[in-house]
């Protein structure tokens, strides 16, 4: 290496490289130091670091910490929900754990349709506001903010909020339900929608208005055809987590399954509990690995253009 | 008659086209010529409204077309053709409906939503893609076609929408010698058979000298030269393209898309020697 004469400018080039080296490492020490500090205060003010007195098998009082102590009752709990289940007497068991399956069936379905309206609601909203909600498509300025505020404003609100709301508007029922979440649905969707609007490439934009095309004419031939499975797969993904939160409004008279949650909670029914998980889960699971066959076909159609 | 009079456009501080007046013939072939960066690309946004100018004025017949707005607008747009640089075709759809784009400009807000178009106006498109010789694609992705394929769909869609004048950005920059003759051709064909007044920047002169009647010539957003391509000597092109510290002469053959007569080489095999 001693050698080769370096030439000045690599010897330059040497010597700003380890300047760029040393900056590099102090924002990187500098950040590490910032996030740990962020964490540890964040912890003690969401009560990780608290401490809470236990009484022992032999009477005497200790203090510990609070989540080693809290532990074992979160198994308590779970246990509680498990039902008893024989191998000899399996049909019966079943039938008991599930006893109110006809019901549930019931509740089942109207949480999936809830589901399915609020989807279907909130991709037509969130489709016509996503145009004017992106930064490179909008007409104006005022335009512009005026939809992403009413976008924001809309999903900031949780959908139980919205359903006390339309509750108290509409009266117990899957109406203010799909109401609640079919809004929310569309503040999410609108926000996913229009960042996928602003990933396109414009070139095709700019020939359909270098033919004369107006503003709808430049979205529909120029960003639809590109945004398409973009907005197929995130509908499809917020038909799962509506299904979710369908099954979690009826907390508050919205239909759906959350009221028998809701029943099996108060009069602590531990294993009505546990069968109702089983219900949802199984049906997300199903719902989850059906989108995930219909999005694939539906990219497959698209291939030629919408 | 196009007549540009005295178009500045500024992008901050910055006059991308300064004071250009120029005044285009029906049907003569312009070259438009200069460094990147020259305002050649902004000169043919300017003449189709895709830009608004800062001053200026553009008139087409002697109507100012600088003045025009919403409905008005779209058609001066759909009667000047435009060819860009990287096509701007909507890929992911087929090359029918994107030479069909050319018609925008004549269909109603809901047939345009449900990508319907006439009977009348899918047979030309179709007559138009027969005049580039891509009928046997018309029902493929036109992202699935080659660049000068890609490029030839474009001719056609602005060949559709009827133009008055051809604007060609840059058309054969991103294509291989093959497909840039063939295109340069097209447009050829199309200014001396439709006899539409085509302007077409171009960054390789020996190009814009063997297809133009007139070549223009740009710098630092002002026309440097403007005259018959005999009348583009040397100097004048070390003046155009010119840089402190460049001493070597510019050797157009370097630059060259087109594949060399065989005058050339044997040019070439002399200077060798």
């Amino acid at each position: 290496m001693a050698a080769i004469e370096a030439s000045p400018a690599i010897r330059r080039f040497e010597f700003d490289y380890a300047q760029a080296r040393t900056r590099a490492r102090r924002v990187q020490i500098v950040s590490i130091l910032v996030f740990a500090i962020v964490f540890f205060v964040t912890a003690r003010m969401g009560g990780f670091f608290d401490m809470t007195d236990v009484t022992l098998a032999s009477g005497e009082r200790v203090s510990t910490w609070k989540i080693w102590a809290g532990l074992p009752r979160l198994g308590e709990y779970l246990g509680k929900t498990l039902p008893v289940l024989r191998w000899e007497s399996l049909g019966a068991d079943l039938a008991e754990w599930f006893w109110r399956w006809q019901t549930w069936l019931r509740l089942l379905l109207e949480t999936v349709l809830i589901a399915y309206m609020a989807t279907l609601f909130g991709v037509v909203g969130a489709f016509v506001l996503s145009f004017p909600a992106s930064r490179n498509l909008s007409p104006n300025r005022l335009v512009l903010n005026l939809t992403r505020r009413y976008l924001e404003i809309i999903r900031t609100v949780p959908e139980l909020v919205w359903a006390l709301i339309f509750v108290f508007c509409f009266g117990v029922g899957p109406l203010a339900g799909v109401l609640a979440i079919g809004l929310h649905a569309t503040g999410s969707l609108g926000k996913l929608y229009s960042e996928a609007n602003e990933n396109v490439d414009m070139r095709p934009v700019e020939g359909v208005k270098a033919a004369g095309g107006s503003w709808f004419q430049q979205i529909r031939y120029g960003i639809v055809p590109q945004v398409i499975p973009n907005i197929i797969s995130y509908t499809l993904l917020r038909f799962e987590i509506n299904v979710r939160a369908s099954s979690i409004i009826g907390f508050v008279g919205a239909g759906g399954l959350g009221q028998e949650i809701r029943t099996a909670m108060s009069l602590q029914e531990y294993t009505d509990l546990s069968a109702l998980f089983v219900i949802i889960f199984a049906t997300v699971i199903l719902i989850d690995f059906l989108s995930e066959k219909l999005r694939h076909r539906i990219i497959g159609i698209t291939g030629k253009g919408v | 008659m196009l007549e540009i009079d005295g178009i500045t456009k500024k992008f901050g501080d910055i006059s991308a086209v300064d004071e250009v007046s120029l005044q285009i013939t029906p049907g003569q072939m312009v070259g438009v010529i200069g460094r990147s960066g020259a305002g050649k690309s902004t000169l043919l946004r300017l003449i189709n409204r895709l830009i608004d100018p800062t001053q200026g004025r553009i008139a087409f017949c002697g109507r100012d077309v600088t003045r025009l707005r919403g409905r008005e607008l779209r058609l001066w747009r759909a009667s000047c053709g435009m060819i860009f640089q990287q096509f701007n075709l909507v890929e992911r759809m087929d090359v029918l409906t994107n030479v069909l784009i050319g018609r925008v400009a004549h269909q109603g807000l809901l047939p345009s939503m449900a990508l319907h178009f006439s009977e009348a106006d899918r047979a030309g498109a179709i007559r138009a893609l027969d005049r580039v010789d891509l009928v046997p694609q018309a029902l493929q992705r036109a992202g699935s076609l080659s660049g000068g394929q890609q490029q030839r769909v474009a001719i056609a869609k602005a060949l559709v929408q009827n133009p008055k004048i051809l604007l060609a950005d840059e058309p054969i920059a991103s294509l291989d010698p093959a497909n840039a003759t063939r295109v340069m051709d097209a447009l050829k064909a199309i200014n001396r058979e439709d006899g539409i007044t085509v302007l077409v920047n171009l960054h390789t002169l020996d190009t814009a000298r063997s297809y133009c009647d007139r070549i223009v010539a740009m710098r630092a957003g002002r026309v440097h030269f403007d005259g018959a391509a005999h009348e583009l000597t040397e100097a004048r092109v070390r003046e155009i393209y010119g840089e402190a510290g460049l001493e070597a002469d510019i050797d157009e053959f370097v630059t060259s898309t087109a594949i060399p007569a065989p005058r050339k080489h044997a040019a070439l095999e002399t200077e060798a020697a």
